[in-house]
């Protein structure tokens, strides 16, 4: 069976240079098709996701099972007018149920979710094996919803997706600040007058009709990923919703492309699950790589930081050696600097290292020394350490005991301008709650 | 006739483990988990299949309790490092896998005996077939259905974890804050109910498919939730609206001549629908003897 597809029919490169030629016309349609839909259903997923209901669009898809069914039943057509207003009914019947259930009823939120997702689906297969018992034309496409395929796609089904992808999209360009507003802060919408439970609805209606289009290219299982895992990688790329929008738009635009590409390529493979897998290796890139937000990005930070703590610890300590000599001694040895400081041996060595390639330190035979700017950094650093410490002794009323823990992670944030408030506020600028004096601002001693 | 029989207690003991490990979902408001983990789990019946070209019992059950964990872990980290709506990252987590599961299963549609209709139906009408056969191919004896001993095992299993941990389970469930400062190990109770639903919905699989395992978690245990009034009452009543499902919806797939397991489900659901409803009506009837006390 294999090698005989293999033989008759034209080898993946020719076929995907045949795709983007765009001769097959049908091929074409559906890749605009599928674009639209990963478009609309990414931008009105976004708005699911600020809702906090990311997987309510998982249980309106499996809801609209029944409804194809039943129209189906009721018409014995496969128009996709009918199947669509068939599944548009159930889904909103679906809906009705997921809010209605918890509200009336001990039932959970989830458990509700859960509830109707299983319950419509095991009802829609039920009719589905019912339908495929019984003596119908036209009956064969119908199981074609479940996991979507986007080469069983006719020509009206493109035009109706066509259609309503785009009254979507219109609708949430119109009613965008309305929407985003309820989104964020339903309290403040409705204080303002704006006829939340309208909107609501209308927000319910944009979502069920995305999810019921979508049926047919990615399937009633898989559907939830389309609207959720796009806006969920959008997220790590912008904070701006208008912009987190058109970033997740795109991904669903490109998902909808490679998909239907794997579709064309192998008219066999399922499309749905093609374009979930990309989809979601679009968010493992996103989560991972993305430039501000992304967890490599955020990693190297935190190492940044840590490096930066452990640098300005170091030379803080130093600093208190060169103290308590009285600034007569300039060489301390890795032991002096331990006695005054728990630090391991190793993290002290790298700190050492970095901080006399920064040239704050110098490393001779007879131990290390603090270079000019060294000595200079050290000051304003222990300056800022006793500046915070004085204050929450005066201000904050806390004793000299309590102070010290605090003002340790304070000093590695404070900036020149806080520490400019911290000498107005304060009365005593001379000497900290332990009794140890304040050095003076480099910045006043050079003026 | 000895079919039948087969089916039913294969049925039953499908919907009575699912029931009971359903009401610690409900419970714990882990119902999204459970859907998560009957998806997942096809990917690992798969992978295991692919890797060992077995369906042996072990087999199945280990590589399903793995990607069962996996999904929990998954989505736990998900919400925790990439700072995701739990539920958000559970749905992300449960399609990838699943999807993975139905790309697998069309690759490699030739050599595995599993194809799209099965994961989404089960193929119950077929487990009295595909039976356990002892010592060689025509001199072993009959042990029954492979799915039946699958269930049968995985139900023990249930039984005594409940039986042994339900102290533990019960403050879980009801109070995790006390269990907590109690010095019960919350997050691994967590994981071994997750692996309880993975060896449930995996031993499930055969006979009613990956997703319709989640009416049978969800739906007869939330019947029992809503008129339960403690948490060994809901177990019991749980597995009896478990059992009723089959039987009603045994009867409703022979007249209908549909999938029984769908029908099973539907049936449980209705069941649901029924309580609700009942309960609706005594509300009513509670209110009005006392708007007419207050007219007096």
């Amino acid at each position: 069976m294999q090698d005989w597809t293999v033989v008759t029919q034209p080898s993946s490169w020719e076929l995907l240079l045949e795709f983007w030629r765009f001769e097959d016309m049908n091929a074409l349609w559906v890749l605009m098709g599928s674009i639209l839909l990963g478009i609309s259903a990414s931008v009105i997923g976004g708005f699911a996701f600020l809702r906090k209901r990311s997987l309510v669009g998982d249980a309106l898809a499996h809801a609209a099972l029944p409804g194809v069914m039943v129209a189906f039943l009721l018409f014995e057509t496969r128009d996709p007018v009918v199947m669509f207003f068939g599944a548009l009914t159930s889904s909103f019947l679906g809906f009705f149920i997921i809010d209605w259930l918890p509200k009336n009823t001990k039932i959970k939120p989830d458990a509700a979710l859960a509830i109707t997702l299983s319950f419509f689906f095991a009802l829609g297969l039920m009719l589905l094996s019912y339908i495929q018992g019984l003596q119908v034309e036209n009956k064969s496409g119908l199981d074609k919803i479940l996991f979507g395929q986007s080469a069983a796609m006719t020509q009206q089904d493109i035009t109706l997706l066509t259609y309503v992808t785009l009254f979507v999209l219109i609708s949430v360009l119109l009613f965008f600040q309305k929407l985003r507003l309820i989104a964020f802060n339903t309290n403040y919408a409705r204080s303002l007058g704006i006829p939340v439970k309208f909107y609501e609805l209308l927000l319910a209606l944009l979502i069920v009709m995305s999810v019921v289009v979508g049926l047919q290219l990615v399937g009633v299982v898989l559907m939830a990923a389309v609207l959720l895992t796009p806006v969920a990688a959008a997220r790590f790329w912008s904070d701006q919703l208008s912009r987190i929008l058109m970033i997740a738009g795109t991904l669903g635009a490109l998902s909808a492309v490679i998909s239907t590409q794997i579709s064309y390529l192998a008219p066999a493979m399922p499309t749905g699950p093609w374009m979930v897998v990309s989809l979601a290796s679009l968010f493992f890139l996103s989560m991972l790589f993305a430039p501000n937000k992304g967890l490599l990005k955020r990693y190297l930070e935190q190492k940044r930081l840590r490096r930066k703590v452990s640098e300005e610890n170091v030379l803080r300590t130093l600093y208190k050696l060169c103290e308590q000599t009285g600034f007569k001694h300039a060489y301390f040895n890795l032991a002096d600097i331990q006695a005054l400081r728990v630090i391991p041996i190793d993290t002290l060595k790298i700190t050492l290292h970095n901080l006399g390639n920064k040239g704050s330190v110098v490393e001779s035979a007879k131990g290390y020394r603090l270079t000019e700017s060294g000595l200079e950094q050290a000051t304003q650093l222990t300056r800022r350490h006793r500046l915070w410490e004085s204050y929450l002794n005066e201000q904050v009323d806390l004793t000299p005991d309590q102070v010290h823990a605090q003002a340790e992670r304070i000093e590695h944030i404070l900036s020149e301008e806080q520490e400019l408030q911290l000498e107005a506020e304060l009365s005593n600028l001379s000497s900290d709650p332990h009794g140890k004096p304040i050095p003076e601002s480099q910045g006043e001693s050079t003026k | 006739m000895i079919n039948d029989l087969w089916i039913l207690a294969t049925a039953s003991l499908v919907a009575i483990s699912c029931a009971l490990v359903g009401s610690f979902l409900i419970l714990r408001r882990q119902s999204l988990m459970g859907d998560a983990i009957s998806h997942s789990v096809l990917l690992g019946i798969v992978i295991a299949f692919l890797a060992t070209e077995s369906r042996s019992l072990p087999v199945m059950l280990s590589g399903a309790v793995m990607i069962g964990l996996l999904t929990a872990w998954l989505s736990d980290s998900l919400h925790k490092f990439g700072k995701l709506q739990s539920d958000a990252s559970i749905g992300i987590v449960f399609t990838l896998f699943f999807a993975l599961g139905v790309i697998l299963i069309s690759l490699f549609a030739g050599q595995i005996d599993l194809d799209q209709e099965c994961v989404l139906y089960g193929e119950i009408a077929f487990v009295p077939f595909d039976t356990i056969i002892w010592g060689g191919p025509d001199t072993g004896i009959d042990l029954g259905p492979r799915a039946l001993w699958a269930i049968g095992t995985v139900f023990i299993v249930v039984l005594v974890s409940i039986l042994i941990g339900f102290n533990r389970l019960q403050t879980v469930a009801f109070h995790p804050s006390l269990a907590v400062s109690l010095g019960i190990n919350v997050v691994f109770w967590h994981y071994f109910l997750m692996t309880l639903v993975s060896l449930t919905t995996v031993a499930s699989f055969d006979a009613v498919g990956a997703i319709l395992v989640v009416a049978l978690l969800v739906i007869p245990a939330s019947s029992a939730y809503l008129i339960a009034k403690s948490l060994k009452s809901m177990l019991w009543l749980a597995a009896a609206y478990g059992q009723a499902s089959v039987l009603i919806g045994y009867a409703v797939s022979y007249k209908l001549d549909s999938s029984i397991s769908a029908s099973i489900a539907v049936s449980s659901g209705v069941l649901l629908l029924l309580t609700v409803v009942a309960l609706e009506i005594r509300k009513r009837n509670h209110k009005m003897p006392q708007q007419t006390v207050e007219v007096q």
